[in-house]
């Protein structure tokens, strides 16, 4: 069945910033996938509109059968709920503490008084201290979130999603902060709870080696269009070449710099 | 040859528009000068300067009679009380219409996008809330509270409780304005996070929006429970309750040295005020 379905996925800020520019695309139910290519290609807005945070510009995407233009209030909510997301900057609440950031997996399915509530006094401890244990921060559970450091934010990020227990999980960069030993037990600790569960995951990834070594779907994304979409083996240096070289996004064309497309992306 | 930068430079350089400016802004301060009617002298005139001796004398020395302070107690601790139950009815009004008149959380930006795209009805509703707010929060706020008490007074009668709805209905409009400008400064990141977890809008406010401002947020609402001390004490002179209601009888008694006393016992009250809130400011 398919988990994402994409025809002509376009993405345009404020009418002149072409971030996704008529992607195709289709992505099985429990497949694991990754994005690679250069800064600025467009991976991130893709998986913002993946996980039903934008709206595409143009073309049609479909989540599990469903078109996400008809999506919307309860149904929207219930449809955000299966589709987990790991941020390059974890994404965390600062100020709250670990417990609760990682509880926040449950607001999908949490009553808004139970979440208040929750707030007060943690209504699920033993379940958060479980999540956390798997990414092995367990005794961090009420430490709070910003005084930890960027690995162990990324690990809150990942208990997070491990109590939302989504049926897709999106990954965007989550190793850019981490040190490279690290880097690879997180992605291997993703690879691995998405087989066990059989979760679809897709997965952001500045580390061509860590893509080519470990997913058995590579899709390479230069300047909002995919370039190829291959099976490790399959790809080959010069292809690699072609994505990365002449690194600068073409959004300089329109006259905005690196700060002012941010500022347009991330209003 | 001249690069272009350079020549910009020389023009704005040339640029008439900042001696307009200053003669504008000269001009403008002439007419208030003379229009409002400013005269330092009157301080220095003989019968200026006789008013001011005889208002300053009689105030000295204070009337610190144990017979005066005690009556002074009570007036003293219903301002206070006025200025509490004021500054509750301000946030239990200002805080939700706050909420609804941050654009942010109502009408635009990432955690409306996908809800408003393509449902017209709902886009309706989300910019008619936000006017509403919006439009109420300026109207209890650009009538000053003086104005209310006076409308209150005429409704509910004299004393505290026309106090208490005066300063909650204009600080009320005040704290929502700003309430809604702290809540509009927030980093959006970890609300789209939540956002995609399935988390309702309430859900999102009370864990990604609420623990991000909450100092700010105290720590102003604490502000204006300082000034509403002060406002509560002014509110007596057109009688609802509390100090001023003392200080407008002492000053038509001409018991200027009762005047002073009263301003004392106020200067111990919004110091007091402000030493307690920079204490719960300090905690946070």
């Amino acid at each position: 069945m398919n988990q994402y379905r994409l025809e002509k996925v376009t993405k345009v800020f404020d009418h002149r910033l072409v971030a996704v520019d008529e992607i195709d695309l289709r992505v099985q139910s429990g497949e694991r996938a990754a994005l690679i290519g250069p800064s600025g290609a467009g991976k991130t807005t893709l998986f913002r509109m993946l996980n039903c945070t934008l709206r595409p510009t143009a073309g049609k995407l479909w989540i599990n059968g469903d078109e996400v233009v008809t999506l919307h209030g309860k149904r929207l909510r219930q449809v955000r709920r299966k589709i987990g997301t790991i941020y390059q900057q974890h994404n965390l609440v600062p100020r709250l503490k670990v417990a609760h950031n990682v509880l926040a997996g449950n607001l999908g399915q949490w009553s808004t008084v139970r979440s208040l509530i929750s707030l007060v006094r943690p209504v699920d401890l033993e379940m958060a201290y479980r999540a956390l244990r798997q990414v092995g921060i367990e005794e961090k559970i009420f430490t709070r979130t910003d005084e930890l450091s960027g690995g162990q934010q990324q690990r809150v990020a990942i208990a997070r999603v491990l109590i939302q227990d989504p049926e897709v999980i999106l990954a965007d960069e989550p190793v850019s902060s981490v040190d490279p030993s690290l880097a690879t037990v997180i992605v291997k600790l993703l690879l691995e709870i998405s087989e066990r569960t059989r979760k679809t995951l897709l997965m952001n990834l500045h580390s061509v080696d860590l893509a080519l070594a470990y997913f058995p779907r590579v899709i390479g994304i230069k300047n909002g269009k995919a370039l190829f979409d291959l099976s490790p083996d399959k790809v080959s240096d010069s292809l690699l070449e072609e994505l990365y070289s002449g690194h600068l996004p073409d959004n300089h064309e329109n006259g905005l710099t690196d700060e002012e497309s941010k500022a347009l992306v991330y209003q | 040859m001249r690069s272009p930068r350079l020549s910009s430079i020389n023009r704005s350089e040339k640029s008439l528009f900042p001696y307009l400016f200053s003669l504008l802004f000269l001009s403008a301060f002439l007419d208030s000068w003379w229009r409002a009617g400013v005269r330092p002298s009157a301080f220095f005139e003989k019968e200026g300067r006789e008013h001011l001796w005889k208002f300053l004398s009689g105030m000295f020395p204070p009337d610190l009679s144990w017979n005066f302070l005690s009556l002074m107690f009570h007036p003293a601790l219903e301002t206070i009380q006025i200025s509490v139950m004021g500054t509750f009815i301000a946030v239990v009004m200002g805080f939700p219409l706050g909420i609804l008149g941050t654009r942010t959380f109502s009408v635009g930006g990432v955690l409306n996008e996908a809800d408003v795209k393509g449902s017209l009805s709902r886009l309706v509703l989300r910019w008619t809330s936000y006017c509403m707010a919006r439009g109420i929060l300026s109207l209890f706020r650009s009538i000053p509270e003086f104005v209310w008490a006076f409308m209150f007074v005429r409704a509910v009668g004299l004393g505290a409780f026309s106090g208490v709805l005066a300063i909650g209905v204009a600080y009320g409009g005040m704290l929502g304005k700003v309430y809604s400008e702290i809540f509009e400064g927030v980093n959006y990141r970890p609300l789209e996070a939540l956002q995609s977890t399935g988390a309702n809008k309430l859900q999102i406010f009370f864990y990604g929006w609420l623990p991000q401002v909450l100092p700010n947020f105290v720590s102003y609402t604490l502000y204006r429970w300082e000034c509403a001390v002060r406002a509560s004490a002014i509110l007596g002179l057109v009688g609802a309750g509390g100090l001023g209601t003392q200080i407008e009888i002492s000053m038509r008694m001409f018991n200027f040295s009762e005047v002073l006393t009263i301003l004392i016992i106020l200067f111990f009250m919004v110091a007091g005020v402000d030493y307690l809130s920079a204490k719960v400011r300090a905690i946070l």
